[in-house]
């Protein structure tokens, strides 16, 4: 069994992350420059660690897979981040989006963690703005905010709707500047397909040069995985085609837990499927329901333009039903509003699975121009896709996968139980609970990598003598490089009769079907039997034409496939095990009369940590209890 | 028959250009794309390509990709002749078969600039971007020393013309696009975003001297001003950014003329 010690510090919460820095072991300056440091994955945590540990002096790798560390998927994030700064004179604190994000969470996340985080979403604006990241502004030169979901104040910061690219961009830049400085050695196309575990610290990665195939080794005196998350085990979602998640899991393989994996957050506003070729969803920003009103007919199979439907005829079911936050209830409590209207055959378009995300009320208000300044680029993205006008008639939406919140166990220090292995941003599980709210994630994101880990990986590093690093010729290496190379040849030699995408699919449908929106036993026991035997004719019978010594996509897919497919098991089996339904996770077995979540504090008022046992086998479910000491964990109510 | 839904179906010839790597003889090569639901991505429809590719024992085209939403800059693909195909201010990946007529012959080719170099069929380098960008494309803001972010009021026009410039997504259009493979619009969008916010002040010179210079040591060519940059970019940034880094350059040449010191230590270059 794995040992668990969140290592949250004692103390009044308010004053926990204060005293933990005052606490914390420091690395001397001289000293910084003799251990090396690898970040993998540039995306807002992973770009953001990487420049802040260079700048403090630390030697630093960086490896990316993509081609230029510009390209990671926070790019896309929309909408905006959330910091506690209280500019709009709404009675925001840090106590209350602290507040706000452990209730967003269905109280499924550490207090420590998420008051911590709430701290630094203030100095994470701070910084962003120094490093020119061109926010909203006021006419007055000031800064700008918008609502989102899950909050009563007005504390999210953006960039039209393009937050995320700007955020990431000014983090590439820092990134940039350390790399061009000679702190930082960056390394793109270099995908991580191993860690490498000595004495049970974590000392290195296995990496593959996705254009020349070559495999190396490479050792450090601590590891950083700041690689995203896995929403793409459901091969249709609102990430990145190739965002994976093959780093995480390949540590999970190598000790490292992986925590609440069922935790998965469907987006209420997405751009509904129209077809099986389709290889991605698009979101359309949770900031559209500040101004758009969502509805349903209130008649069964009513299938007249959305125009000939009078008012009468409309149901705004979360206004209906949320009166007192209506559109902007939380993404979990939207989505599964939504699938609930679907399901009562009140859907629209040709699938019947879409409801009206309409702005006609919104154009009254404010024009088409007032509508166009907020939200243009969305309504135009909306056009590219549907080849329909916003603006004319209301958009359609769906809920789609879009963010998990499980990720790898790590600590208060954001350290896995693997010593050394440091997780960020997404891929940790830490923050959002069992539910992240909207303008949450690129706020973690940066605390991770601009606030915490410059504070903690020092603590961790203090206890190694400097130099100690294992050579790269040792035992270790020389297995997980020679095991990473077995498995690139085990399925270049398959040959057999389907492409790698038709198992993405296939085990995407069993997902969606059986662990997406709503989940049941008899549903997550099926998945259980379906996804080892898809495993094992994945292996039997997959195509990966080529060689291994070139650019290859279909041999890196394949690698990141077989990973989904493992991961996947893995998160049918927490989903099956966690008999409650709370945040994202919707066990219908568990709910109230009227639809909603049914907790089960009692019972599982923790955290699942699962520890690898073999492919095939089960894993060991670990419990790190969740021990609330200020907040008291109560029914969320959002009505 | 055509089938009664709301999306027809379209049949195109593919002309792609396969080249197994940089050093290998490359050529155009006709693949037959049939019955395509018309609302499929053109990204999508490469996709089921070379999965037919695939199980047929030939090589699938490779061709980078990734957001699929016009934002991470990775798609690149120049379309009949047009970097990023027929649309107007969007990316490959949101480029859909509706653009496209049954029976048509496409042309597909890479991104073609001797500073792109070409890496495989569809796919080329960008690195020389990110070495633009390493050289001086930021303001220098060490994490911790920022001050508070409303202490400078930035005036909502320049925010918002900053805010123009910054969405450029870094895919190389504009290069691919210019008949002398100029970076002169990615390279001005940068400067041009950071040099109107008043943080971005104190680097000014300095980061337009080394991002030009390394431009032109990456071997970009130089503008011409025929603006088909700005016709072809994804977020149709406009060529005014590059009058004003000319205006930023020859300043910032002049000053350094007198003040070398300012202006040697710029960035990495």
């Amino acid at each position: 069994m794995a040992t668990l010690d969140s290592k949250i510090p004692s103390g009044p919460l308010a004053d926990k992350w204060r005293k933990h820095k005052a606490d914390s072991k420091l690395v001397n300056p001289a000293n910084k420059r003799k251990y090396e440091v690898i970040v993998v994955g540039a995306g807002l945590a992973g770009s953001s660690a990487a420049s802040s540990l260079a700048d403090m002096g630390y030697k630093v790798k960086s490896f990316v897979f993509h081609d230029s560390p510009r390209r990671a998927h926070s790019i896309a994030a929309q909408g905006g981040i959330n910091a506690a700064k209280n500019y709009q004179n709404d009675g925001d604190s840090v106590h209350r989006l602290f507040y706000d994000t452990i209730k967003g969470g269905d109280y499924r996340a550490r207090e420590a963690n998420v008051h911590r985080l709430a701290e630094v979403s203030a100095n994470i604006i701070d910084q962003c703005v120094a490093q020119g990241v061109p926010f909203a502004r006021e006419y007055g030169g000031l800064l700008a905010n918008r609502s989102f979901g899950g909050a009563q104040v007005s504390r999210t910061f953006y960039a039209r709707g393009q937050t995320g690219q700007q955020l990431l961009l000014g983090a590439y830049s820092a990134l940039s500047r350390t790399v061009g400085q000679g702190l930082v050695e960056l390394h793109t196309n270099s995908e991580m397909l191993d860690l490498v575990v000595v004495n049970g610290h974590a000392k290195g990665v296995i990496i593959r040069n996705l254009i020349t195939g070559v495999v190396t080794r490479h050792t450090a005196d601590a590891v950083i995985l700041a690689t995203g998350g896995y929403g793409n085990v459901f091969n249709l979602s609102t990430y990145a085609r190739q965002s994976n998640a093959t780093a995480i899991w390949r540590a999970y393989k190598r000790g490292a837990c992986m925590a609440n994996p069922c935790y998965t957050q469907i987006h209420p506003t997405c751009i509904p499927v129209s077809g099986d070729y389709q290889s991605k969803l698009t979101l359309m920003s949770e900031s559209l329901r500040n101004d758009g009103r969502i509805w349903a007919p209130k008649r069964k199979g009513d299938n007249r333009a959305p125009a000939e439907i009078s008012e009468d005829d409309r149901d705004y079911y979360l206004e209906r039903l949320y009166p007192s936050f209506g559109n902007l209830a939380p993404r979990d409590i939207a989505s599964r509003a939504a699938k609930r209207v679907c399901d009562e055959g009140r859907g629209v378009g040709e699938t019947g699975l879409g409801v009206y995300l309409d702005f006609a009320d919104a154009i009254k208000r404010l024009g088409e121009n007032g509508v166009r300044e907020r939200y243009g680029n969305l309504f135009d993205i909306y056009h590219e896709i549907t080849a329909e006008s916003a603006y004319k008639q209301p958009m359609r939406i769906y809920p789609a996968v879009h963010y998990t919140m499980g990720g790898l166990w790590v600590d208060y220090n954001l350290m896995s139980n693997v010593p050394g292995l440091f997780v960020l941003g997404e891929a940790n599980f830490s923050d959002h609970g069992a539910n992240r709210l909207g303008a949450s994630a690129l706020m973690q994101g940066l605390a991770d990598g601009y606030f915490v880990i410059p504070y903690t990986v020092g603590d961790y590093l203090a206890g190694q003598k400097p130099g100690s690093r294992p050579s790269a010729d040792s035992a270790e290496f020389k297995a997980a490089e020679e095991s990473v190379n077995a498995m690139s040849k085990r399925f270049l030699a398959t040959k057999g009769k389907q492409p790698v995408s038709h198992f993405h699919k296939r085990l995407g449908k069993i997902m969606w079907d059986h662990c997406g929106m709503a989940r049941t036993k008899e549903g997550l026991e099926d998945a259980l039997q379906k996804i080892p035997a898809l495993r094992e004719e994945f292996h039997a019978t997959v195509n990966v034409p080529g060689s291994g010594d070139t650019l290859n996509q279909s041999l890196e897919q394949a690698g990141r496939v077989a990973d989904f497919i493992e991961l996947g098991e893995l998160m049918c089996r927490d989903a099956l095990t966690r008999e409650e339904s709370c945040g994202g996770h919707f066990r219908e077995e568990h709910q109230f009369p009227d639809g909603e979540c049914k907790r089960d504090d009692e019972k599982f008022g923790h955290v699942a940590a699962w520890e690898f046992q073999g492919v095939g086998k089960t894993a060991i479910r670990n419990v790190e209890p969740l021990n609330y000491e200020f907040v008291k964990m109560s029914v969320r109510n959002y009505k | 028959m055509v089938a009664a839904t709301t999306s027809s179906t379209i049949s195109v010839t593919l002309r792609v250009w396969r080249q197994a790597g940089p050093k290998a003889l490359g050529q155009f090569k006709d693949y037959p794309a049939k019955d395509l639901n018309s609302n499929m991505s053109f990204l999508e429809m490469l996709d089921v390509v070379n999965d037919e590719l695939t199980l047929t024992g030939e090589a699938p085209i490779a061709f980078a990709h990734d957001c699929r939403e016009g934002i991470c800059g990775t798609c690149s693909l120049t379309i009949n002749g047009k970097p990023h195909g027929p649309g107007k201010g969007i990316a490959t990946c949101q480029t859909y078969m509706r653009s496209f007529r049954d029976g048509d012959i496409i042309v597909v080719e890479p991104f073609r600039a001797a500073a792109f170099p070409l890496i495989k069929d569809l796919v080329v380098d960008r690195t020389s971007f990110d070495k633009i960008m390493q050289a001086g494309g930021f303001i220098t803001a060490r994490a911790g020393s920022a001050p508070e972010a409303n202490a400078a009021p930035v005036p909502k026009g320049d925010s918002d013309l900053a805010m123009d410039a910054a969405q450029c997504i870094g895919c190389g259009a504009c290069v691919a696009a210019c008949k002398n493979a100029s970076a002169m619009l990615f390279v001005s969008a940068k400067v041009g975003h950071l040099g109107l916010l008043p943080q971005g002040q104190a680097e000014r010179d300095r980061r337009v001297l080394a991002m030009v210079h390394t431009m032109d040591e990456e071997g970009f060519g130089n503008c011409t001003n025929q603006y088909e940059c700005s016709a072809a970019c994804p977020k149709t940034i406009s060529h005014d950014f590059i009058a004003r880094m000319n205006r930023d350059y020859l300043g910032a040449t002049l000053r350094s003329a007198f003040n070398p010191e300012a202006a040697s230590s710029a960035g990495g270059a």
